[in-house]
């Protein structure tokens, strides 16, 4: 006699409530990747509170003295002076081999862009990427020893050379006749270094030029320079705009290498050839092992100054490029 | 009959109307002929002398050359675009050039000094005029060893979860944070330097040590971590993580198990990236390590080297002895530099495949 039980073997289970209410898992999940997320927004926040409270005081004690100054004096107490800190001969020192190495790069930077993209057989192009990302990965200071040991003997000889042919230029005259480690050189190294930034946007860019107009441009029978002129470079006047400036801003911070190649000299110089240039970066690396304590918060001042101005230019270089993308 | 016709049509050359034939390159040789003997004889008749005069006077006489070749052969507009044609390859050679004689110095330059006694002992018992077989390097290769370590520690967790707020939450401050990680990648190396100084060595009253230079590195590595590991998200397509939910995870799940997973070696390949970015950086090191001559093992206390921190006292002590020491800092840190810089560029090759 078989009976058959009604008495499932499983329990049926209860419906699921379907629901869109993420669940705890999810929610820490994310709490934390957001507030991950913003660690970027934290680091800067805290760079510009921190550099700015301590390079405060120095700030004020000079005014506006600070920004367009050109002497660093502290204060001597049995003299009873006081302090007196200004970059102004710094800012402008930075700015004028900033901008050498960009006079220098970007041509250079331009160039190679567009042999990589329009004129490099298949064969050169890997190798050529290969030597600008070396470029990029060697550290600063191996820039600054190489430029110190083997570039500036090369280059004071072309310091030299310039003197001599375009020294009626008034940046190009010098009343004593002193070529080693002066703004050119610094210029020079700084050059080199912004090549591969530089080369790297403006590649980016150039090769998002639509094909069916370059292609346009070759079928109307245009050569290749009159095809560049008239379709890549308008495309890609944002790339190379924004490449350029993102190249200034790494010039300005940079460093070691300047600190090695550069007379770092208080005064306002803008005969480039002479040695005599200033930093703020490689200025703050030279005072720091001696500084007292008022004179690094002067330096921390500084450092805040150069911040402001190299975040400036990044941020004015990233929206360049970025319009440019968005603009397509 | 049929094979016989193949062979005969085999026979026959495709014409290739297009292809430059001998003849047309004769003026082309000719111009290059010319562009050469006129240097030559500017060299020898001018006051112009040396390598860089023969460049110069080449590069010349070659954009005359050039340019009045196609000028004859077709056009102005040829000539013209032939003497930008010779810019853009002039430019790509100067680039290669500070490229090969840096490599060409480290190598001539750091070999003098190197030996396997370097990687034995510290500088503790050698003066900078010391002969180059006493003293070592050891303390600065631990030291950057330890801290670049120590900073991958710190910033990769950061960044990673940065990049997954880019890709996976995709709030609505995603555009802030992309644009702050790419200006953070454009702050001065020294500034970071300078800010752990402000913040640790003073305002915490820490003292030099490997670990406040471990902080600074980390933040100059965040943004290019950042970067690259968003990229690599990038690439993952969204039908895994919607697989992913479909199957009933929930979110958690479906990163944790699926998503990172798939883009393990692209994420490798980022942290490798970030480790050869800052493994070489100088300046925030000079302002928090402090420096030491001796082997210090310990990353949170007393005053550590490294190897730019190495190569940057043996620079400023000057001296033939001391510069060669620096010149050997250099080659063994362009050593790690480049492993971990051919390590990523095997790792994207593979994964790319």
């Amino acid at each position: 006699m078989s009976t058959v039980t009604s008495k499932p073997k499983y329990e049926i289970p209860t419906p699921r409530e379907i629901t869109t209410k993420p669940r705890r898992s999810d929610l820490i999940f994310s709490a934390i990747v957001t507030g991950g997320g913003f660690t970027s927004l934290l680091i800067l926040g805290l760079i510009t509170f921190f550099l700015g409270m301590r390079g405060w005081s120095a700030i004020k004690e000079s005014g506006l003295g600070f920004i367009t100054g050109a002497q660093w004096v502290a204060a001597d107490l049995e003299a009873g002076t006081p302090s007196n800190y200004g970059i102004g001969a710094m800012l402008f020192g930075t700015f004028v081999i900033a901008l050498i190495g960009l006079a220098v790069a970007a041509p250079l930077s331009i160039g190679v862009a567009l042999f990589l993209t329009y004129y490099a057989p298949d064969f050169l192009k890997r190798p050529l990427t290969l030597v600008i990302d070396i470029m990029a990965a060697i550290p600063s200071i191996v820039y600054g020893l190489w430029g110190y040991f083997v570039l500036m003997p090369h280059a004071i000889y072309w310091a030299k050379l310039i003197h001599r042919y375009f020294s009626w230029i008034p940046i190009f005259e010098m009343k004593d006749p002193v070529f080693i480690r002066s703004p050119f050189v610094a210029g020079l190294v700084l050059s080199i270094m912004i090549i591969p930034i530089m080369t790297a946007i403006t590649r980016e860019v150039f090769a998002q030029t639509p094909l069916d107009r370059v292609q346009a441009a070759y079928a109307l029978g245009a050569t290749k320079w009159s095809m560049i002129k008239a379709v890549v470079f308008p495309y890609g006047r944002s790339g190379m705009i924004g490449g350029a400036m993102l190249g200034l801003g790494r010039a300005m911070g940079e460093t070691v290498a300047v600190y090695t190649v550069l007379n770092i000299s208080y005064r306002f110089n803008y005969e480039v050839l002479f040695s005599a240039g200033g930093s703020v970066a490689s200025m703050i690396v030279a005072k720091f092992g001696e500084a007292s304590a008022v004179e690094i918060d002067a330096l921390m001042g500084a450092g805040f100054v150069l911040f402001l101005a190299t975040l400036l230019v990044n941020l004015l270089a990233n929206l360049i490029v970025n319009l440019g993308k968005k603009g397509r | 009959m049929s094979s016989q016709t193949l062979d005969k049509h085999s026979q026959v050359k495709p014409l290739k109307p297009w292809s430059i034939t001998p003849r047309e390159l004769l003026p082309d040789f000719i111009g290059v002929l010319l562009a050469v003997v006129a240097t030559l004889l500017t060299l020898d008749f001018t006051p112009m002398r040396g390598k860089l005069g023969f460049i110069g006077a080449l590069f010349f006489y070659s954009m005359i050359a050039t340019a009045s070749v196609n000028a004859i052969k077709r056009d102005a507009k040829a000539a013209k675009n032939s003497i930008s044609s010779l810019f853009i390859y002039v430019a790509a050679g100067i680039v290669v050039a500070p490229v090969a004689s840096i490599v060409y110095t480290i190598i001539s330059r750091g070999l003098a000094g190197f030996g396997l006694g370097i990687f034995k002992t510290d500088m503790g018992n050698a003066v900078p005029d010391s002969p180059l077989n006493e003293g070592g390097l050891l303390h600065a290769l631990v030291g950057t060893i330890e801290t670049v370590l120590f900073a991958t520690i710190i910033c990769v967790p950061l960044a990673i979860l940065t990049a997954l707020y880019l890709t996976e939450i995709r709030g609505r401050f995603s555009g802030l944070v992309r644009f702050l990680v790419q200006a953070m990648s454009g702050v001065p190396s020294i500034i970071a330097g300078l800010f752990i100084y402000a913040i640790y060595l003073i305002s915490f009253k820490g003292k030099y040590s490997g670990f406040a230079g471990s902080l600074a590195l980390s933040i100059l590595m965040l943004p290019t971590v950042a970067r690259v590991a968003e990229e690599v998200l990038k690439l993952i397509p969204d039908d895994l993580r919607e697989a992913g939910l479909a199957l009933g995870a929930t979110q958690w799940r479906t990163v944790s198990k699926i998503v990172i997973p798939a883009a393990r070696s692209g994420l490798v390949t980022a942290v490798i990236l970030g480790v050869a970015r800052v493994a070489g950086e100088t300046a925030p090191i000079l302002l928090t390590i402090g420096g030491n001559d001796r082997m210090n093992w310990n990353l949170f206390s007393g005053q550590m080297s490294s190897l730019p921190f190495y190569v940057w006292r043996q620079y400023l002590y000057g001296g033939e002895l001391a510069t060669s020491r620096a010149w050997t800092g250099i080659f063994v840190l362009m050593i790690i530099v480049m492993f971990f810089f051919t390590l990523t560029r095997l790792l994207s090759r593979k994964g790319g495949k």
